[in-house]
């Protein structure tokens, strides 16, 4: 079996696995990062999504062996730093409370890849069209969206520049709606 | 480029392989079983955006995004950005390539209508191919056994439109047109989706809009139902109203993708 050299979530990782390993099956087994889900046999669903060399990608669809030499990111790589977590997964703890999560991992990794490349103008309307590629079958999407545009940087007045987003930041923001009927969306300690 | 067609010709059942969007799909589905697969994107040749006197040339490895992305397509051509702007969502427009879909050529894919009306040309490693000549009915090419496509050359149109109404379960096109009037005043319009043997010109149309280049000139043409497809998705006369309706609505807004 070949053996198939990446760097994940900033770190060099090397296994051997057969051709015709999947992206999702050699994150999944032959590293053991569970955090990427498989949700659909056709490329659908985007449980799957993994930012390749900077972009998403339904990783369902991806050889491992294309990925050969890539720089691959996983929902693991927004945890790392256990005080500050990233932005956009502290915001789907807040809103994203639906029952299951599945689609979580592939709606956070697709969020990131949205607010990296639109960021402060990043709208309700963008994130709708471009979270196509991402099915929630308990139908969270409201909840999703506004989870996705309070982790997004906030428009600031003309000359002034932009903070660098943090975690208190993103705190902040955290509120939401009044009749949302389940209480302060407070982030988890911990 | 000789490396790869010299693995193509060493393997007993090889295939290409450049976004993998529709090869793993149906490898997945036990459709194909290559022996070897060979991985065309880092082939320079097959990469680049280049605006050329009359015409844009888009190298086959180069993903649905950057065309959808590139200042020289949306300047030149913005109704083909749009198309590929158009195609699945943003996680196959990252690896989706447009060679890859026209050596698939998919009945409901969109780019064969746009490389069709614009009366492309498709080069290969060994010749160069009129849109016309290239496609064969559903899911055939002209492309020979390893047969690479390298770039496609696109003349720059006067106008050009695009209206795609959507499968809502596939999101592919039911029925989509793509509308090209050229700077002599010719006008082209090719469908993908509705036709029984793949995208196809549709003539009546584009002999209406070479006299007048507005949708009213369209009143009342519709193809004929027996070149359409008619399954549990659309019937044959939906579709051709469909057909109607879309090179209506890509005339109207030029310069666009208007998806239904
Ligand atoms: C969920 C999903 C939704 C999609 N939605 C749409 C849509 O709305 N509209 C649409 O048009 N398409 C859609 N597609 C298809 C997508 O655009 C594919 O990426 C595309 O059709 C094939 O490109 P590829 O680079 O992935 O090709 P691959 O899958 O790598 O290859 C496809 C075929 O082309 C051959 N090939 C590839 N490159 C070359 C070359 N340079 N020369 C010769 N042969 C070559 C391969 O051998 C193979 O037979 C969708 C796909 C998915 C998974
Ligand atoms: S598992 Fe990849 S899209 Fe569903
Ligand atoms: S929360 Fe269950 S699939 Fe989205």
């Amino acid at each position: 079996m070949p053996d198939i050299t990446l760097t994940v979530n900033g770190a060099p990782r090397r296994a051997e696995a057969e051709d015709r390993t999947l992206l999702v099956e050699f994150l999944r087994r032959q590293l053991g990062l569970r955090g990427t889900h498989a949700g659909c046999d056709t490329a659908q669903c985007g449980a799957c999504t993994v930012l390749l060399d900077g972009r998403a990608v339904k990783s369902c669809i991806v050889l491992a062996a294309a990925a050969e030499g890539a720089e691959v990111e996983t929902v693991e790589g927004l945890s790392r730093d256990r005080a500050a977590p990233h932005p956009v997964l502290q915001a789907f703890e807040a809103f994203h409370r639906r029952p299951c999560g599945f689609c979580a991992p592939g709606m956070i990794m697709a969020a990131v890849d949205m607010i990296r490349r639109h960021g402060e103008a990043l709208d309700t309307a963008t994130v709708r069209h471009e979270l196509e590629g991402n099915l929630c079958r308990c139908a969270g999407y409201h909840d999703i969206i506004r989870a996705i545009l309070a982790a997004a940087p906030t428009r600031r007045p003309e000359g002034r520049r932009p903070r660098e987003r943090n975690a208190t930041d993103a705190a902040d923001k955290l509120r939401p709606r009044p009749d949302h009927g389940r209480g302060p969306g407070a982030v988890r300690d911990g | 480029m000789a490396e790869a067609l010299a693995l193509f010709e060493t393997a007993d059942e090889p295939a290409y392989l450049a976004g993998g969007h529709t090869l793993i799909p149906v490898m997945k589905n036990h459709l194909a079983a290559p022996d070897r697969l060979i991985d065309l994107r880092a082939i320079p040749e097959l990469g680049g955006i280049a605006r050329r006197a009359d015409s844009l040339r888009i190298g086959a490895a180069v993903s649905h995004a950057k065309i959808a992305a590139s200042p020289p397509v949306r300047a030149a051509i913005p109704a083909l950005a749009a198309l590929a702007g158009s195609i699945g969502d943003v996680q196959v427009r990252n690896m989706g390539t447009i060679g890859g879909s026209l050596a698939h050529n998919d009945p409901a894919a969109d780019y064969p209508a746009a490389v069709l009306a614009l009366g492309a040309r498709v080069a290969t490693d060994r010749r160069t191919l009129a849109a016309e000549d290239f496609f064969e009915g559903l899911f055939g090419t002209a492309l020979e056994d390893g047969e690479i496509i390298r770039h496609v050359e696109l003349p720059v149109p006067a106008a050009a439109g695009y209206a795609k109404f959507r499968n809502p379960a596939s999101r592919y096109a039911l029925v989509a047109a793509f509308v090209a009037r050229a700077p002599d005043g010719a006008a082209r319009v090719a469908i993908t989706g509705a036709g029984s043997d793949g995208v196809f010109r549709w003539a009546e149309a584009e002999a209406a809009l070479g006299a007048a280049f507005a949708a009213p000139a369209l009143d009342g043409l519709t193809p004929s139902d027996a070149q359409m497809l008619d399954d549990i998705h659309a019937a044959a006369d939906e579709r051709a109203a469909l057909c109607a309706s879309m090179t209506a609505r890509a005339v109207m807004r030029p310069g666009r993708a208007s998806i239904f």
